[in-house]
């Protein structure tokens, strides 16, 4: 062990994410050479209120553990609601049900993406997609009246329908953003200063993905090729012609092409719907609630989101377990930042689309005297990174 | 493999190991076996049949603990919910899984603070969610832990 050994805290707070959460970098010298993960910072017990609310209750409880995946909490504790009493869901909320699905994925991936060219150094792309998101936002507020905390799904169906007059609307959206999303690709996975910046970074090897049980994203890009659309059908997915995206590589820039790909896929998914979906009833009104136990999985923007729900016949659930992909993707952050430089480590970091809030303030202690770098100064290395990059393949 | 496959894999080589089988509908079905048999379990699903590890949930029965490892095949859709059940509440224990799979690493930390159960064998069993001061032998996801009420006058 060489004497330059010495620790970088990384957290537990940082303005740039959405949660607290506390990093342990050891480095030696700019190499990284071991990492550990502090979580629990913001952990409100979730499971543990759901178990003195009522069912209709839980779903807005499970619908405030992240702003962003607020679509996609509710649905699957909806479908483990569904799965204990065998309710059937009309179809027109199915539809519905997937395309607030859909478009909440794709404002999730432009926000990463915008984060991404932030820590990277490309403040053009994190304006580009902080803004193009915009539309994709719009359309939210326009079918549930919220741009965040939809409050849209319950058991048995939606809340809100899609009214006919909104259809054009979001059609025109939608192709706004569509324009906006071929620029930003063509930009983006072209540019020579992204793939020496990107390619070859935090590799996770198609072994590790398994053995970590990596989801979403971040296993397709080891060329895992799972997607709970496809392999556990829910909604009208099935009814549905898209492609799951994967690539080989299991490097910073297969997730990020996976990303925009998706976004393309999900675009191609909400137009299909509002051209196929059906007139009817929204909501299939359970009225009674069974003993037994169900298990509810969708594919949330980061992975797949696990419900499980034990009900012994009252109306509220005995125990309610849920697993957060970011859950199974954090441990797997260990084999891809160990042997990188400490320049990689915040985008390393940012690929795996972590719901957390890492760095307000970090230190470098070292055994002479003491240096303290802030989120600035590491987010600085790593666009100083990219200056050189361009500087050497003579890109202004 | 459909559901009936695994099963039947899973019948035909742990015989009366399992204990019950109980299938729930054509894509979930959950199976009872002893806790010492969990590593034995579990090696064979994940390594040998090559299913997914998806989480595993503790469920706090007052007068016993039930540990479920939920296993997910993903090509036919598939989730099957290994059940062990502790019944020793006092003290409650466990072989460790994760050297079968390194995806348990964090699940197991969680249902060890929060529910009190002892995975033997796991030497990483750091506090992961509680904050370091939490007293000693209180486990905040068990039944007995009652959320304190609050008094809206003293707010």
């Amino acid at each position: 062990m060489s004497d330059n050994r010495s620790t970088i805290p990384v957290g537990p707070y940082h303005p740039l994410q959405e949660e607290p959460e506390f990093w342990k970098l050891i480095v030696d010298g700019e190499t990284v050479v071991d990492v550990d993960v502090r979580i629990g910072y913001n952990h409100r017990g979730i499971e543990k209120i759901s178990e003195s609310k009522s069912f209709d209750q839980s779903l807005f409880i499970v619908e405030r553990i992240c702003g962003i995946c607020s679509s996609s909490h509710p649905i699957a504790c909806a479908q483990a609601i569904e799965d204990i009493c065998n309710i059937e869901v009309p179809e027109r909320a199915l539809y519905i049900r997937t395309i607030t699905q859909e478009l909440e994925r794709i404002h999730s991936h432009m926000l990463w993406l915008g984060l991404a060219g932030h820590f990277i150094g490309y403040n053009t792309v994190f304006m580009w997609g902080w803004k193009y998101r915009e539309p994709i936002c719009d359309i939210m507020e326009t079918i549930t009246g919220n741009r965040q905390n939809y409050a849209m799904h319950k058991v048995g169906g939606v809340r809100r329908d899609i009214e006919k007059e909104h259809v054009s609307y979001i059609l025109t959206r939608l192709d706004e953003f569509l324009k906006q999303l071929d620029m930003l690709k063509g930009a983006i996975l072209d540019d020579p200063v992204l793939h020496a910046r990107l390619k070859g970074v935090g590799i996770l090897t198609r072994e590790a993905a398994i053995e970590y049980s990596a989801l979403g994203p971040v296993a397709r890009a080891s060329g895992v090729d799972i997607d709970v659309r496809r392999d556990h059908p829910y909604g009208v997915y099935s009814k549905l012609k898209w492609n799951v995206i994967t690539q080989d590589e299991g490097d910073v820039f297969a997730k990020a092409v996976v990303r925009i790909l998706e976004m393309f896929e999900s675009a191609s998914i909400v137009r299909q719907c509002l051209d196929k979906m059906p007139e009817g009833p929204i909501d299939s009104k359970p009225k009674d609630i069974t003993p037994g136990e169900g298990i509810g999985v969708i594919e949330a923007p980061r992975g797949e989101c696990f419900h499980y729900v034990k009900c012994d016949g009252t109306n509220s659930p005995v125990r309610h377990k849920i697993r957060a992909p970011t859950y199974m993707n954090f441990p797997t952050f260990r084999e891809t930042v160990v042997g990188q430089t400490v320049s990689d480590a915040t985008i390393i970091m940012a690929s795996i689309d972590p719901c957390y809030c890492c760095t307000e303030r970090m230190a470098i202690v070292d055994t002479n005297d003491k240096e303290l770098l802030k989120a600035e100064d590491l987010i600085r290395l790593s666009q100083e990174k990219t200056r050189r990059i361009k500087e050497k393949l003579g890109v202004k | 493999m459909t559901i009936d496959d695994i099963l039947k894999n899973i019948n035909d080589h742990f015989g009366d190991r399992v204990l019950k089988t109980e299938k729930k509908s054509s894509k979930r079905a959950y199976l009872d076996i002893y806790p010492k048999d969990i590593v034995d379990m579990a090696g064979y699903i994940f390594k040998e049949l090559g299913l997914r590890f998806n989480i595993a949930s503790a469920v706090d029965d007052f007068d016993r603990i039930e540990i479920l490892y939920h296993f997910a095949y993903d090509p036919s859709g598939v989730i099957i919910s290994v059940r062990a059940i502790l019944n020793d509440k006092d003290s409650p224990s466990i072989d460790t899984i994760t050297h079968v799979t390194k995806a348990a690493w964090w699940i197991e930390r969680e249902i060890h603070e929060l529910f009190g159960v002892e995975f033997e064998g796991n030497e990483d069993l750091r506090t992961l969610l509680l904050p370091d001061d939490w007293p000693k032998g209180v486990y905040p996801m068990r039944k007995s832990f009652v959320v304190p009420k609050r008094d809206s006058r003293k707010a």
